[in-house]
């Protein structure tokens, strides 16, 4: 039982690391703070969650929920491309609350509230799944090294750190902003349906304000702009986050008391090391 | 080379450039001075595209950039720098420096030791003085492959060691036969380098000229002293 317990934690654990690792991309590496990132993960689960209950492949699932959700992650930078900072942040929260909307009721196609039941597994035993979700974790840590220390990933850092200097040297910055937040969604989008093959069900409840918090706050306790930090990030605060169920007899409260620790972390971290663990910006 | 015919731009109800026109020819550094708010950084802007002017046109060599993207204007060969530097702060000296020209380590070391700037490569910005940062965003802005460098008060906020540097970076650009259009406050080094002085006063051109028949204009001493 604990054995199939820990099993749970690494694929969570895994999957989170995706969905943090590509956050930080967009808001660590390029500095555009994207509060809707959970949106790309939505579509991706439901994306596959469709076509997978539609007899389609998982390997081909997998892949067009990555596709689907780099495409609206594109097309997000392209039309908030002149937003910056706050503004931004605002414009994509709104995003959550729209796909809250539309999962909700668009029932042809999301069965609105009641969700998507019977996603069927990618691998039956859930160990080989906690191993599939790490290695697809360790590919996109790989991928995200990669593309950061790239000349592309030095101009999404330019563009973070100043956009009218990276322009004045020739760098199209609406450009890097769309391939930023592409490669970023794609792998929410993966991440997304990795999720969904993992609990076998998706619902609107996947756009939770909760699930987008969760997420900043492993990204800004890992640290931005760094691969390691949105890594140990995720694992340090998902082990905090499920021994609390251990503390708390109470198992009503558990919910709610995972909450306070989270913005307890949160408020330390600000006050005692305000750029995280690894971080290497100011948040 | 660059020329400007009748541009203007207004904020509202002020009306930062009004008609103004000049030229700046090859081989030359020509001087845009005048009184606070005469729009010279609005010129600067307008010229690299960051501002977009209301009417006129804006000509580098025979290609009409005035309503190019400022990347654009940066690839046809303008580079320039600001009068509150702006440089990536949470990157090294090195990757400040291959975001404007992929270039090896040792044009790199070239290029900082020209701007008399000699830190390690691996020096984040924002650990060098400001003084420091003046410079290494003039070491950018010469890297970038350009046939126009624009250098918006280079020698204001920082201290005399490096203002001394910035004069001689200045002077061996003037004597490589570069061309520059500059916007500086010191009025004798202004005089002592350039080759033509463009005096803007409300945002249009007051008077063009050689140095020496600057200093004596009585318009030009009337705009920054009064009448």
């Amino acid at each position: 039982m604990i054995h199939e317990y820990l099993i749970s934690i690494l694929t969570f654990i895994s999957i989170y690391s995706i969905i943090v690792l590509s956050l930080n991309v967009v808001i660590g590496f390029t500095g555009l703070i994207n509060l809707g990132h959970i949106v790309f993960v939505g579509i991706g689960a439901y994306a596959s969650a469709i076509l997978a209950l539609n007899g389609v492949p998982w390997y081909i699932s997998i892949f067009a929920a990555g596709i689907l959700a780099s495409v609206f992650g594109a097309a997000i930078a392209a039309i908030t491309s002149r937003l910056k900072g706050d503004y931004l942040a605002m414009v994509t929260l709104g995003l959550v609350f729209i796909a809250v909307a539309v999962s909700r009721n668009w029932i042809s196609l999301t069965r609105g509230a009641l969700g998507l039941p019977g996603i069927p597994d990618i691998i039956k035993n859930n160990f080989h799944y906690m191993i599939f979700t790490m290695a697809i974790s360790a590919l996109s840590v790989f991928l995200f090294y990669r593309l950061t220390n790239s000349e592309t990933g030095k101009i999404f850092q330019a563009i973070r750190d100043n956009e009218v200097a990276a322009s004045v040297l020739g760098k199209n910055t609406y450009f890097y902003k769309i391939i930023s937040m592409a490669a970023s969604t794609f792998f929410a989008g993966i991440a997304g349906s990795l999720l969904a093959h993992h609990l076998n069900f998706v619902d609107p409840t996947i756009f939770e304000l909760d699930f987008i918090v969760t997420m900043l706050v492993m990204l800004i306790a890992g640290g931005l702009a760094s691969i390691t930090g949105s890594v140990v990030g995720v694992f340090i605060l998902y082990a905090l986050s499920e021994s609390i169920r251990f503390i708390v007899v109470n198992p009503s409260i558990v919910g709610a008391f995972r909450e306070m620790v989270f913005a307890v972390v949160l408020i330390l971290i600000l006050i005692f090391r305000p750029r995280g663990m690894f971080g290497k910006v100011d948040i | 080379m660059l020329s400007l015919n009748n541009v203007s731009k207004s904020f509202g109800g002020v009306k930062a450039v009004d008609k103004c026109s000049f030229e700046v020819k090859e081989n030359t550094i020509t001087s845009l001075i005048g009184p606070n708010g005469a729009g010279k950084t609005t010129i600067f802007n307008i010229i690299s595209g960051l501002t977009k002017a209301d009417s006129g046109t804006i000509r580098l060599s025979d290609r009409n950039i005035a309503d190019l993207a400022p990347y654009k204007i940066a690839k046809a060969g303008i580079s320039r720098t600001f009068q509150l530097t702006k440089v990536f702060r949470n990157m090294s000296i090195k990757d400040n420096l291959l975001i404007a020209k992929n270039a090896n380590d040792n044009d790199i070391k070239k290029i900082l030791e020209s701007v008399y700037l000699h830190k390690p490569l691996e020096t984040l910005a924002s650990e060098l003085s400001y003084g420091q940062q003046r410079l290494l965003e003039l070491a950018r802005s010469l890297l970038m492959p350009h046939s126009l460098l624009m250098l918006d008060e280079p020698t204001a906020g920082v201290n005399p060691e490096i203002r001394r540097e910035l004069k001689l970076i200045l002077r061996s650009l003037k004597k490589n036969g570069k061309t520059v259009l500059l916007i500086e406050h010191d009025m004798e080094f202004v005089m002592g380098i350039s080759d033509v002085v463009i005096v803007l006063n409300e945002g249009k051109v007051l008077k063009e000229g050689k140095p020496k028949d600057i200093v004596k204009d009585k318009k030009v001493l009337e705009a920054y002293l009064g009448k």
